[in-house]
Formats: structure tokens, C-alpha cells, sequence
């Protein structure tokens, strides 16, 4: 498959000092790469359910390295192979990286036993990105949603972006829901 | 290095705009790259779009550059490369770039960038060698420059990613497309 690799020669990325991890750019920077994402993308697909498709694919190429990356630095390449907690690893730490901030709350849905649900306020990738009235509920968060790190970690579970109006507020809150597969009941049991 | 009155230093402009971790970015362009690469699958058409894609994040971004480092106006092509390797590369990347290898007429230089965020963990397959990765950094530069009536031509001469030492992009000023304000002939 074509594709730029992941790591350099291992001994370059272990060489790197672990500060090196903490960089940053600015977040125009990242915003102008993503709306050019958003864009191209645009071009090459013909409806919405596609190009949320592909925003997704992305992201999940991202929530594979990111994955592995923190894994390595923080937790001495352990995985997480419970459920909850992986779920709270996600919210606190691997959102904490990604996005400066742990993840605004994460919940257990109330209809299904498998269903749970993080949101965020104001979600980085959507801060820039308006959507106009004929894309209806096509939400960039399918970008996050794709951050599939569950799925990296072993967890098959379906995941998806959605936006929750709240009362009170301007935009609407962003809600990433979880929805795990049957295969996780042998895991536990 | 030209005074600048009024701006703040490339710093403290890094600190005082929004960051986000280097590696969402990297990591965002990389999905970018691949998705090009599999979309389009030449190299060469690749290299095109990322360009194309730099020119349009460029235009853009120079407005933003202009407003939040209060720059004054650059008398001459000089002045204009150091202000985008000190405070531009700065203020978005975090990194600053040095200005070396003017020719002798002062229209053309190279930007040496030893540190660039686009290019961590980044290894290029062989069946992409003829891919230039940071390409859209050259379409940025060459956006900017044209929205500040400069019609630049940028090539890329050292890159990490085929086993140089560093980033090196020869930027060459084709046009200067003469404007209101005065233009004081420097030397």
C-alpha cells in the first residue's frame, strides 16, 4: 500500500528527547491544513455520507500513530486493556494531548448497555469550520470520530460524531458517541 | 537584522497566538499526504497538489500574519525574507528559519530550516522518492508572497527526507509588481 511510514529508523525516535513530544504549532497553522483537507476532499467526493467516510479515514491513520506514540511515552508501552479503562484514558490523556484539555465528560448511555458518550464543548477541528445550510448534519468531528483508538486498541466498537444542541448555548455541543461490538462481552466476560 | 518598530519578536508572538500539539499536525498532514498519494497515485501530480494546496493556505495566512505581528511594511525582498524566517515560520510553526546563499542582485535566498514539525516520524518508501513531502511549505511562501505583490518561484534544494542535513528552499522573486507605497530603491 502506498503510504508514508510511521517511524523513522527506531533509533531516531527513540533518540529524540521526550520534550521533543511537547511541541507546538499554532493552532492557524493546524486550522488552514484542516479546512485544505476538508476541501480536497470536497472535490473528490459526490455526497456527504462519503466525505465523512473519508474525514474518518483520516482520522483514524491519526488514531493509530497517536496511539502507539502515547502509549510508548507515558505508559512504557503498556495498553490498556479494560474497558473503562481505556475509555478514561482516551478522555483524560490522549485528548489532553491531541487537544490541550481532557475531554468535557464522558458518559454511560442510558439505552444501550454498550453505548457511551464523550462531548466537548467546543471541539478544535469545528472551531473554524462553518457549515453551510445544504451539508446539513455533516459534522468535521467524524474527523475525531475516526481517531479510532479504540479500535487500535483492540476494542472493535463503532464510532460516531453528532451534534447535541444544547439550551443556553450558542453552538451546539459535539458528542462523539461509542458503540462497542458484541465480541467486547468475551473480553469481560 | 531590520528594526522593527511596534512588532513583537517572533517569541512572543509564538506565545501570544493559540498552539495545539505539533503532532495532531504532523500527523494530520501525514493522513493528508497519504490520501493524495492513494487519490492520485503520481508522484508528480502530488507534488502539484500539495503546492496548490500551500498556495491557498498561503494567501490566506498572510493576512492573518500581517494583522497579528504588526509588521511594518518591507522596503525591499531583503527585509521580506528575513521578516518571514524569523517571525512567519515563528508564529506558525514554532521554528525559525535562517536566511543564507543571497545571489548577488539580493532577489533570490535560501531558507535553512534545520527543525520542521511537518516531517516527524516521517520515513519516505521507495516508490516514492520522487515525492517532495513538504511541499506544501513552498506553495505557502509562494501564496503569501503574491498576495504582497511578489511573484516568487520556490524549489526545494536540501530535504531531510532523501538524507540531507537539513530543509533548504531556494525562494527566487520573479516579479515585484509595483504597488502604492513608495518603493525606496535599496541596495
Amino acid at each position: 500500500m502506498i503510504g508514508v511510514g510511521k517511524a523513522k529508523q527506531y533509533a531516531n525516535v527513540l533518540d529524540k528527547p521526550l520534550s521533543r513530544g511537547r511541541q507546538e504549532v499554532s493552532l492557524s497553522a493546524f486550522a488552514f491544513l484542516f479546512s485544505e483537507l476538508v476541501q480536497y476532499n470536497q472535490t473528490q467526493v459526490d455526497n456527504i455520507a462519503e466525505l465523512e467516510r473519508r474525514l474518518e479515514d483520516a482520522g483514524y491513520a491519526v488514531g493509530a500513530r497517536v496511539l502507539e506514540l502515547l502509549c510508548h511515552r507515558e505508559k512504557g508501552n503498556r495498553r490498556e486493556t479494560r474497558l473503562l479503562n481505556i475509555l478514561s484514558f482516551i478522555h483524560s490523556t490522549v485528548w489532553k494531548v491531541l487537544f490541550g484539555k481532557v475531554a468535557d465528560s464522558l458518559e454511560k448511555g442510558t439505552e444501550h448497555e454498550d453505548e457511551y458518550m464523550i462531548s466537548e464543548k467546543e471541539l478544535l477541528v469545528n472551531r473554524f469550520i462553518s457549515v453551510p445550510k445544504d451539508m446539513g448534519a455533516f459534522n468535521c468531528g467524524a474527523f475525531v470520530a475516526g481517531i479510532g483508538v479504540l479500535e487500535n486498541a483492540g476494542f472493535p466498537a463503532v464510532v460516531t460524531a453528532h451534534f447535541v444542541p444544547i439550551e443556553g448555548q450558542q453552538r451546539p455541543r459535539t458528542t462523539i458517541l461509542i458503540k462497542f461490538a458484541e465480541e467486547r462481552e468475551a473480553r469481560f466476560g | 537584522m531590520p528594526p522593527l518598530t511596534g512588532p513583537k519578536s517572533g517569541d512572543a508572538l509564538f506565545a501570544s497566538v493559540d498552539r495545539v500539539n505539533a503532532e495532531l499536525f504532523t500527523l494530520t498532514y501525514g493522513a493528508m499526504v497519504r490520501q493524495l498519494l492513494t487519490d492520485l497515485e503520481e508522484v508528480e501530480e502530488v507534488n502539484k497538489q500539495l503546492d496548490q494546496m500551500g498556495y491557498n493556505i498561503g494567501t490566506r495566512l498572510v493576512d492573518e500574519f500581517l494583522a497579528k505581528s504588526n509588521v511594518s511594511r518591507c522596503v525591499d525582498f531583503k527585509e521580506t525574507a528575513d521578516v518571514i524566517a524569523k517571525l512567519g515560520f515563528k508564529m506558525f510553526l514554532g521554528v525559525t528559519a535562517t536566511v543564507t546563499n543571497w545571489d548577488a542582485e539580493g532577489t533570490s535566498c535560501s531558507f535553512v530550516l534545520e527543525d520542521n514539525p511537518l516531517v516527524d516520524f516521517v520515513e519516505l518508501p521507495d516508490i516514492c522518492q520522487g515525492l517532495q513531502y513538504c511541499n506544501v511549505l513552498s506553495g505557502v511562501i509562494r501564496g503569501a508572497l503574491e498576495m504582497v505583490s511578489m511573484k516568487t518561484e520556490v524549489t526545494w534544494v536540501r530535504d531531510m527526507l532523501r538524507g540531507d542535513d537539513a530543509y533548504e528552499m531556494r525562494v527566487k522573486l520573479t516579479k515585484q509588481v509595483p504597488e502604492e507605497y513608495p518603493y525606496k530603491d535599496d541596495d
